[in-house]
């Protein structure tokens, strides 16, 4: 084990614990128990950290596979257009009336982003076929976005209205073990394709040509990534809506203690991103605010923002 | 195994370019800019779809990583996207074999060792010259131990000393019956070290033999359309205008 994913490890373990002790209600595991205290723990806190840590690491492995894949420190899961056409999914199914059916809408989305994606890019292998995946991906979202706002000028009522919007900005909050249960077992599935597309990842360090010339096959190499992101992103956005940049971030903050092989860093970045969701969405429970908490999707795109960019004021000055 | 090309075209770039290289030789492919090169070298490595043989299979017939173990390729364009430490990156070599972690190891070690970058090792390849980046690129394919080892300009921005030593290692890799596949810009290079010289000229093979005979002055004159007189003994000889 590497130190970075020992030391990740052991934050982890201290994380966990205090933040299923924090929120409203303080519990003090010293103290006599809050009435409630293991209702609160059991049904509140825990499926929400679970959740947390189970979104965050699907986003944070996503997201170095895809920089990976895109040779770029840019590049986010959210590049690739699933979020987009499953957060679609998702509000049309609200739209309609069918919120039940949320979670099943949005992963059919991402499928279907996934299939869109490998039919326009799938058999591509020139020099380019990254920048036509981007690209596609790109379109992707732009299609989504404006098929969402159609949809949200077209809700049927104020209620409806104000719960697609309250969704789209990606919550935590009133998370159940069942949503734990749908967002699981896909992620896990998706991050070990995107585990099996790893040694591909570090040959496309050189480039397509030389990644080819080491016995790299694209097509296979496409369907681990798509996949893999689809089933990780999709689930991420059944279960929680949109939340961005954990993706980008955390691949970034990380590399710099790997030995910057993309193999490498993809189980660093899938701890960190459980750590920072974990701890993020600690912080908007704990900040008081009026009419409810922080929605974790706005705090960190807050964040985020300008992270990203002084990673492109970074990139400037290195290219000048 | 021999490695050879029957025929082939590629639309555009290539037409009706037949050649079959045998193990043991080093073989240079000249021609000026535009000829085919390239495009040559990338369809003997299997990068094209085109109908290149390994003894008696397609290419297009092995696994993509059966081909990877016989077949070395080095890019002229490789940009390597992330800081790699030179023998993390000379380790990528090691990925069609999936052999031990030790085993990776030595094989990068001996690697980096043959090019003189033992001491570079630990060294982050965006910190390095571009010659030394040349160098750590190639020890890339070495470390692979291909049968087979094809280099598109390999000595483009090396300083002399390194470009002779380069030479050398070449000539030793072939003497060791390893196939050795260069293309060289410089025509003094080919004629002083190449066993055998292949010619292209707008797409079409237009010689290939030893290097006296592909790289006459006649040739050189019809391809290049350049008036030159080689000078010099046998074994190093030079090129006037």
């Amino acid at each position: 084990m590497t130190r970075p994913i020992a030391l990740l490890l052991a934050a982890l373990a201290i994380a966990i614990p205090l933040s299923l002790l924090a929120g409203q209600v303080w519990l003090n595991p010293f103290a006599p128990q809050a009435p409630n205290a293991i209702t609160i723990l059991a049904e509140l806190r825990a499926p929400r950290a679970a959740l947390a840590l189970v979104i965050g690491a699907g986003l944070g492995g996503a997201g170095a596979a895809m920089q990976g894949y895109l040779r770029n420190p840019l590049a986010d899961p959210g590049l690739f257009g699933v979020a987009p056409t499953a957060a679609f999914g998702a509000v049309l199914s609200l739209a309609l009336g069918l919120g039940v059916l949320l979670p099943v809408a949005a992963l059919l989305g991402a499928a279907l982003a996934m299939a869109a994606l490998a039919l326009i890019a799938g058999n591509a292998s020139g020099p380019n076929s990254t920048t036509l995946f981007a690209l596609a991906g790109l379109m992707l979202a732009s299609l989504s976005g404006a098929l969402t706002s159609l949809v949200i000028s077209l809700a049927p009522n104020p209620f409806a209205l104000s719960e697609i919007v309250t969704w789209l900005m990606g919550s935590l909050e009133s998370r159940s073990w069942h949503d734990v249960a749908l967002a699981a077992p896909p992620t896990a599935l998706g991050l070990t394709l995107l585990a099996r597309a790893a040694p591909a990842l570090d040959a496309l360090t050189l480039g397509e040509e030389t990644a080819r010339s080491l016995g790299v096959d694209p097509v296979r190499l496409l369907s681990l990534m798509v996949l893999g992101t689809g089933l990780v992103v999709g689930a991420g956005v059944a279960a929680a809506g949109i939340i961005g940049f954990v993706g980008l971030v955390v691949p970034h903050l990380l590399r710099p203690c790997t030995d910057q092989r993309p193999s490498s860093l993809i189980l660093p970045s899938a701890l960190g991103g459980a750590l920072l969701l974990l701890l993020a969405d600690c912080l908007c429970r704990l900040l008081p605010l009026a009419g409810g908490e922080l929605r974790i999707g706005i705090a960190l795109s807050l964040i985020g923002a300008p992270f990203f960019l002084a990673l492109l004021l970074q990139l400037r000055s290195e290219l000048a | 195994m021999n490695l050879s090309a029957h025929s082939l075209t590629v639309p555009g770039r290539l037409t009706d370019v037949s050649v079959t290289l045998r193990p043991g030789e080093l073989t240079a492919i000249c021609g000026p800019n535009g000829a085919g090169k390239t495009t040559l070298l990338r369809a003997l490595a299997g990068l094209e779809p085109a109908p290149v043989k390994l003894g008696e299979t397609a290419l297009a017939d092995l696994p993509p990583r059966r081909r990877a173990q016989e077949i070395g390729y080095l890019s002229q364009h490789a940009q390597p996207a992330w800081n790699l430490s030179a023998e993390a990156l000379v380790r990528l070599g090691r990925l069609p074999h999936r052999t031990s972690r030790s085993e990776d190891e030595a094989a990068a070690t001996a690697a980096l060792a043959a090019l003189d970058l033992a001491h570079l090792a630990s060294r982050g390849i965006h910190t390095l010259s571009g010659g030394e980046r040349a160098r750590v690129l190639l020890a890339r394919v070495l470390a692979g131990q291909p049968q087979w080892i094809l280099a598109d300009e390999p000595l483009a921005s090396l300083d002399l000393a390194h470009a002779a030593a380069l030479l050398r290692h070449f000539r030793q890799l072939a003497d060791q019956g390893r196939g050795v596949v260069l293309v060289v810009h410089s025509l003094a290079h080919a004629m002083n070290h190449a066993d055998r010289v292949i010619v292209l000229d707008n797409g079409r093979l237009a010689a290939d033999g030893p290097p006296q005979v592909a790289l006459s002055e006649e040739v050189i004159e019809h391809v290049w359309r350049v008036r030159a007189q080689w000078t010099g003994p046998a074994t190093a000889r030079a090129l006037s205008l």
